[in-house]
């Protein structure tokens, strides 16, 4: 079970802001989420190791090879804010956080 | 935060310090981990960017094969145990140097674990080794790079400015043991890091450029506590002397406030340079909550039983490894051994020199004088000097029998330095070599003295400090080429006849 003060750890360490309306409403939400999902406990996983992939894949990589993106431009105009070649982000204040 | 009084050397005496360094080191790679883009430095803001390093929507990053192999080897060369299933995380945070709102890193199976390296400090001449744990080394992408707009400092800014080209950059994170007691010990475990990534040539170490950056854990206890007293982070330190100030600074506070009935804060403080003191940075506990969880568009790696038997056949002899075989089967001196071995290539031009039955000492002693001078004056890399090892081995052995004099070893080192060449030739065709025919001395001994009766008759009369007057003038004569023991000796006979 999750309770409604964990729901609002989740947003505020995902910056979102909940209404109260909203936090009761999440909290149910998510509830019903891991109901269902605690059917798996139903099965017997006692000699299966645990996985961190859905298909049996592994060792993807690429060469070490250079291969300039040139549309530059666009990724910096895409941000909500630019100043020359830089990203403009609002004030940060004293912490991380 | 803490304006205590320094501890008196009495109260620091009764405390130990537990210190542990988590260090970053940039991987020489020529692509970012995750994607196609260069990873060098210094470029203009925002050109080393591209969807992956954005984490735009639909993008697929691919690890990079040789951060793997350079991880791997680093993990190797830290006697590390190399995990036969190894994953990547997502680090979640929120910070605008991050621009896809996590970090991929390595969070419970990381590349490498438990390993170890060595670290030696030289004591009244002594070589004193101390083995510093290693508990972990993973993989992981950098960070960007802000530049604070409208002030110098941070809370100041109206605004900041974001550089991405750092973004993703591959770095490995290696984390030590609790095992460290002193700032020295501490400088001495960087340096050594940085030594092995050299040696390796997995990456340049540079601290200025902050290829290589240390965060210091560091707490004190009372002698013979089991117990780790309140940790606290330092930060900011950009050189391995910094690196041992700020931990010593930080001891002393630390135990003044213990003394003084203070109580530590687990914080992260800021090495400040100028003033030489560390500074409170934030005391937010418990918000270093990262959520990692499996990152789901890398697959995870198994690196087979003979992809590693084939990186570990590629590793140099290491550092610490050539430092004991210098020590004890050259029988260098600790000081030189650190000297000759800090940079690898240095130590296998010295080997190269050595291999051709040229005198140790002597090919030491002149990469460590002249050539070390020649190389700071020139700004230069031991490989790019036209003095090969085998030339200087040459010159060596051409003084060791006699052919040549050490002083004319010197005159014609800055030939050999600039053009390349065989010293034997130089010498041949300059006609630079010793006279040691005591037929051919004594006659110009004979004429020198006949040259200077008033010197000669104050020397019978007891000023023998003459005798080095004398021994100028046959050295003037023959352009330094008379063979000085010979010349001494035949001299001594002359004078007293």
């Amino acid at each position: 079970m999750i309770d409604t003060d964990q729901v609002r750890k989740v947003a505020r360490l995902a910056r979102l802001q909940l209404t109260e309306a909203e936090e009761q409403q999440f909290t149910g939400q998510l509830n019903s989420i891991l109901e269902y999902v605690r059917q798996l406990d139903e099965l017997d996983t006692e000699d299966v190791l645990p996985t961190t992939r859905a298909i049996e894949v592994s060792n993807i990589t690429r060469l070490d090879q250079l291969e300039v993106f040139v549309n530059r431009e666009d990724i910096l105009n895409s941000a909500p804010d630019r100043e020359d070649d830089f990203f403009k982000v609002p004030k940060i204040m004293g912490g991380e956080e | 935060m803490t304006a205590a009084a320094p501890a008196k050397p009495s109260a620091t005496a009764k405390y130990e310090a537990v210190i542990g360094l988590e260090t970053h080191c940039q991987l020489g790679t020529e692509t970012k981990i995750f994607s196609t883009s260069s990873a060098a430095f210094g470029a203009a803001p925002n050109t080393h960017v591209d969807p992956v390093t954005m984490g735009l929507p639909g993008v697929l990053p691919v690890l990079n094969e040789k951060v793997l192999e350079y991880a791997v080897k680093t993990g190797l060369a830290l006697n590390c145990q190399i995990a036969p299933y190894s994953k990547f995380d997502r680090k979640q945070y929120f910070y605008p140097d991050l621009p896809k709102n996590y970090q991929i890193s390595q969070f419970d199976l990381p590349i490498a674990e438990h390993g170890w390296l060595e670290i030696e400090i030289i004591k009244d001449g002594e070589p004193v080794r101390k083995r510093i744990g290693v508990t972990r080394l993973h993989m992981e992408e950098d960070a960007g790079k802000l530049v604070h707009a409208g002030s110098d400092s941070l809370s100041g800014s109206s605004y900041s400015l974001v550089d991405y080209n750092r973004a993703g950059v591959p770095l490995v994170e290696i984390v030590s043991e609790p095992d460290i007691r002193s700032g020295e010990e501490a400088a001495a475990y960087a340096e050594e890091i940085r030594r092995i990534i050299r040696y390796l040539g997995v990456g340049d170490g540079n601290m200025q450029e902050g290829s290589l950056r240390c965060d210091v854990n560091i707490s004190v206890r009372p002698v013979g506590q089991k117990e780790f007293g309140t940790k606290v982070e330092i930060k900011n330190m950009n050189s391995f002397s910094a690196i041992a100030k700020a931990i010593d600074y930080e001891i002393e506070r630390q135990i003044a406030a213990v003394e003084a009935g203070e109580p530590i804060y687990q914080e992260t403080r800021l090495w400040e340079e100028g003033p030489g003191r560390t500074k409170s940075m934030r005391m937010k506990e418990g918000s270093s909550d990262y959520r990692y969880f499996p990152e789901p568009d890398l697959p995870p790696i198994e690196v087979s039983a003979d992809q590693l038997n084939e990186w570990r056949a590629e590793l140099p002899e290491l550092p610490a490894a050539k430092r004991k075989r210098y020590e004890e089967v050259l029988g260098l001196s600790p000081y030189d051994t650190g000297v000759i071995t800090d940079d690898r290539a240095v130590a296998e031009y010295f080997e190269a020199a050595i291999a051709t039955g040229a005198d140790t000492k002597l090919v030491v002693n002149w990469i460590m004088s002249d050539i070390a001078g020649y190389l700071n004056a020139e700004k230069l890399s031991i490989t790019q000097i036209k003095l090969t090892p085998e030339a200087l081995a040459e010159m060596v052995k051409l003084i060791e029998d006699g052919t040549i004099s050490n002083k004319i070893g010197k005159d014609i080192l800055p030939e050999l330095l600039n053009n390349g060449g065989s010293p034997r030739k130089i010498v041949e065709s300059k006609g630079l070599s010793q006279i040691s025919d005591p037929a051919e001395i004594e006659a110009m001994i004979d004429a020198v003295l006949a040259a200077n009766p008033d010197e000669l008759a104050k020397f019978r009369a007891g000023k023998t400090k003459l005798k080095g007057f004398f021994v100028g003038q046959v050295m003037k004569q023959t352009g330094g080429r008379a063979d000085p023991k010979l010349t001494n000796q035949l001299l001594s006979k002359k004078l007293a006849g």
